[in-house]
């Protein structure tokens, strides 16, 4: 009999369901845009299993992750930090990974792995800088939409430098550049450059090894992995699913206690 | 039930509470007293019979009774940055006369009660009782406490004899760090922490007193330099002089050495005491000695102080003995706490460590306190090693010899924000206990006294990631 698993990863800015199969295969995800504290988790949990034509009680285990993860009582059979699902996941999805980069709506996360499992990691400190949250207040600025940015940004012709690390500061440096009539695209390159700058002084505490892999929302903004896989000289592998790993990775974790 | 508190816990206790007193009823009894950084050598003042308190005691102390915030605030409303250390803030407010205290009603002469406060009420079953007109828990009143507000002594102090007088003076928090004698003199010591000087001479400037100083540069090298120990036992020697001329009394050679005695019996107490971390699983939480220091920084010259903490290492063997600890759930890691701990959130510190069964096995900051010396220069050399002012290959040297003596897991990092000096080489640090001894580290964002700089919720990611990556790594 086939072994059915689900992972929901409650985040501080979305809410991330998948169902897994035997461990192996995702039979169906959810995604809605907010996190914990919403009505998000609950919604996301019922869209995946619609998506999936089951119930709940046909989970073998549920595994919830996140910075919500302690808010799904009862809906889940246990709980894990993100760092180890994200890891999971990224290497379900890319075998040979070493390193992870994880940008999610208010953390960073750089996770060194070992035969698969996390072997050590570093987060951002307390400072929203180089987060999805950043991002977003920037794209609120510029008047674009957040998904845009990484399109936007390719289309620059010019470097324009960000230097403030601070949200605060940054947002009142662009603010004085659109008010001189620099080009938004130009402005939007220099704010992927600044988040990877950012980044890449976590990723350096960590170490480096290859394969590098991408995971969070933000690994959707290719704008930003061109800059981060520029500054750090390193390949960056990113996934279609990256925005469901950690909740992949909490699918994964789960069938390993299903299996026990 | 009330824990049951052990005889060396009890007589540890008492020496803290016995400095305190004292210096209250010196101060009484118009005896001077004075206020002393926490690595100043105490062994001089107990040559002069100086009843002293230790600021950075007193500020751990109120941060830990939840009053950090407000005396934070209140330094920062004095025009003291918020960067600035929050034992320093702490303590300058309280220096400018600030106290936390009690919000009274004059009518009634009552203390306001902030219905936020207190716990849930439970009925005999240990069940939470619900208010029916409300739907709300309700408070068991015996929980809960008054509104907080700021108050000043030098404007009580002004007041005329009477009934408002005795209503603000009596609102102080009745606890003992809330109601230390100002300072008639200041000793102050860097070697804790370069901060020391300007938090020392903005005592000093605000209450007119004079301030004995003793500057211990910063030690480049692993060993200490012999001109270093010249300069020092220069210092040494003036502040002898200075504190004559305070006094009026003439230097007690007998006293010096009686004190110098105490102080390293205390020592090599107290580090058998941190040596007890070293057994597997070990017989006492390691956050204990946190709350043990407290007799190392305000009573390390007295023979009370040596005394208790042979009476807790009795109580420690004894653990030892019985397979007991004073730890309150199974140890299944152990790892270094790295960093004063965020006293005004010691509960929220603690908790995700119980729920995954971490047990602190190594602390750095415990045994730094401990200096044993055979003579006056060697004396010298131990003033000039302290967390702050030692060479970073001293520092993981030292950090890694416990790592591994107290066979820890994986380390803990606090980046403490009142601490820049101390949290600004940890990333390296970090990064040389994992290469070097192949554990996992985590570092979380807080702060000693200032509970603004701490996010639980982010604690707790870091402590399970930590946790994940142990339970990886012994596979």
């Amino acid at each position: 009999m086939s072994i059915y698993t689900m992972g929901i990863d409650v985040g501080s800015t979305a809410s991330k369901c998948v169902i897994l199969k035997d461990g192996k295969h995702i039979i169906a995800k959810s995604l809605v845009s907010v996190g914990t504290g919403t009505s998000g988790p609950s919604r996301a949990i019922a869209e995946v299993l619609e998506n999936a034509d089951m119930v709940r009680e046909e989970m073998d285990f549920v595994l919830a992750t996140g910075y919500g993860r302690n808010s799904l009582e009862g809906l889940a059979d246990m709980q894990m930090s993100e760092l180890s699902c994200h890891a999971k996941g990224a290497s379900f999805l890319f075998p040979n990974v070493r390193t992870v980069i994880d940008i999610g709506g208010q953390d960073v996360k750089v996770i060194e792995i070992e035969n698969g499992m996390m072997k050590n990691f570093v987060m951002n400190d307390k400072c929203a800088a180089g987060t999805g949250r950043f991002l977003d207040v920037m794209a609120r600025v510029l008047e674009v939409r957040v998904e845009d940015l990484g399109m936007l940004g390719d289309e620059s012709t010019k470097e324009v430098g960000i230097s403030s690390t601070c949200t605060v500061f940054a947002e009142s440096e662009v603010i004085s550049q659109l008010a001189v009539g620099t080009d938004k695209r130009d402005i939007i390159n220099g704010i992927h450059k600044s988040v990877a700058a950012r980044v890449v002084g976590l990723c350096h505490r960590v170490g480096v090894r290859d394969q590098v892999v991408m995971t969070g929302g933000v690994a959707q903004n290719h704008g930003i992995v061109k800059a981060l896989a520029s500054q750090l000289q390193h390949e960056i592998h990113t996934s279609p699913l990256t925005q469901y790993n950690g909740a992949l990775g909490a699918a994964l974790f789960a069938f390993q206690k299903a299996n026990k | 039930m009330a824990k049951e508190v052990s005889p060396g816990v009890l007589a540890l206790r008492k020496v803290v509470d016995d400095v305190y007193a004292d210096a209250r009823k010196a101060k009484a009894e118009g005896k001077l007293v004075g206020w002393s950084s926490s690595k100043f050598p105490c062994e001089l003042a107990e040559a002069f019979d100086l009843n002293v308190m230790y600021p950075e005691n007193q500020a751990a102390g109120i941060a830990a009774q939840r009053d950090g915030e407000i005396m934070c605030q209140a330094a920062e409303d004095l025009g003291f940055d918020n960067d600035i250390c929050g034992y320093a803030r702490i303590s300058l407010a309280y220096a400018a006369g600030k106290r936390a205290s009690r919000k009274i009603d004059f009518e009634t002469g009552e203390f306001v009660i902030d219905p936020n406060s207190g716990k849930p009420l439970k009925d005999e079953n240990g069940n939470i009782v619900i208010d029916e007109a409300t739907g709300k828990p309700k408070k068991d009143p015996k929980t809960m406490k008054p509104y907080i507000v700021l108050d000043d002594i030098h404007e009580i102090e002004a007041l005329p004899e009477g009934r408002e007088k005795e209503l603000r003076l009596n609102a102080i928090q009745p606890y003992k760090q809330m109601r230390i004698p100002q300072p008639d003199f200041v000793l102050c010591c860097n070697n804790i922490c370069n901060c020391m000087t300007k938090w020392y001479e903005n005592i000093a400037r605000m209450c007119n007193i004079p301030l004995i100083m003793i500057d211990v540069p910063y030690n480049n090298t692993v060993e200490v330099n012999d001109d270093y120990v010249t300069y020092i036992r220069a210092q040494f020697d003036n502040a002898i002089k200075d504190l004559e001329k305070l006094t009026g009394k003439k230097f007690d050679e007998k006293k010096f050495e009686e004190a110098c005695k105490h102080a390293n019996r205390t020592a090599q107490n107290w580090l058998k005491v941190c040596d007890y971390l070293q057994y597997k699983p070990a017989p006492m939480s390691g956050f204990d000695l946190f709350n043990h220091m407290a007799d190392v920084v305000t009573a390390r010259g007295k023979s009370a102080a040596a005394d208790a903490f042979e009476l807790l290492e009795k109580d420690l063997d004894k653990n030892i003995k019985e397979g007991t600890s004073t730890l309150p759930f199974p140890e299944q890691y152990r790892v270094m706490f790295e960093g004063i701990p965020c006293w005004p959130k010691l509960p929220n510190l603690f908790k995700p460590l119980k729920k995954n069964g971490v047990n602190v096995t190594a602390v750095v900051y415990a045994p730094a306190f401990g200096f044993v010396y055979n003579n006056y220069d060697e004396m010298v050399k131990a003033y000039c090693k302290a967390p702050n002012s030692v060479c970073i290959e001293q520092g993981v040297d030292w950090r890694e010899g416990i790592c591994r003596d107290n066979k820890v897991d994986g380390v803990l990092v606090h980046y403490n924000r009142s601490c820049k000096p101390w949290s600004g080489y940890m990333a390296e640090m970090q990064r040389r206990f994992t290469r070097d001894l192949g554990i996992p580290c985590a570092g979380f964002d807080g702060d000693q006294a200032d509970p603004r700089n701490f996010n639980e919720a982010q604690y707790e990611t870091r402590v399970q990631g930590l946790v994940e990556a142990m339970e990886a790594n012994k596979k």
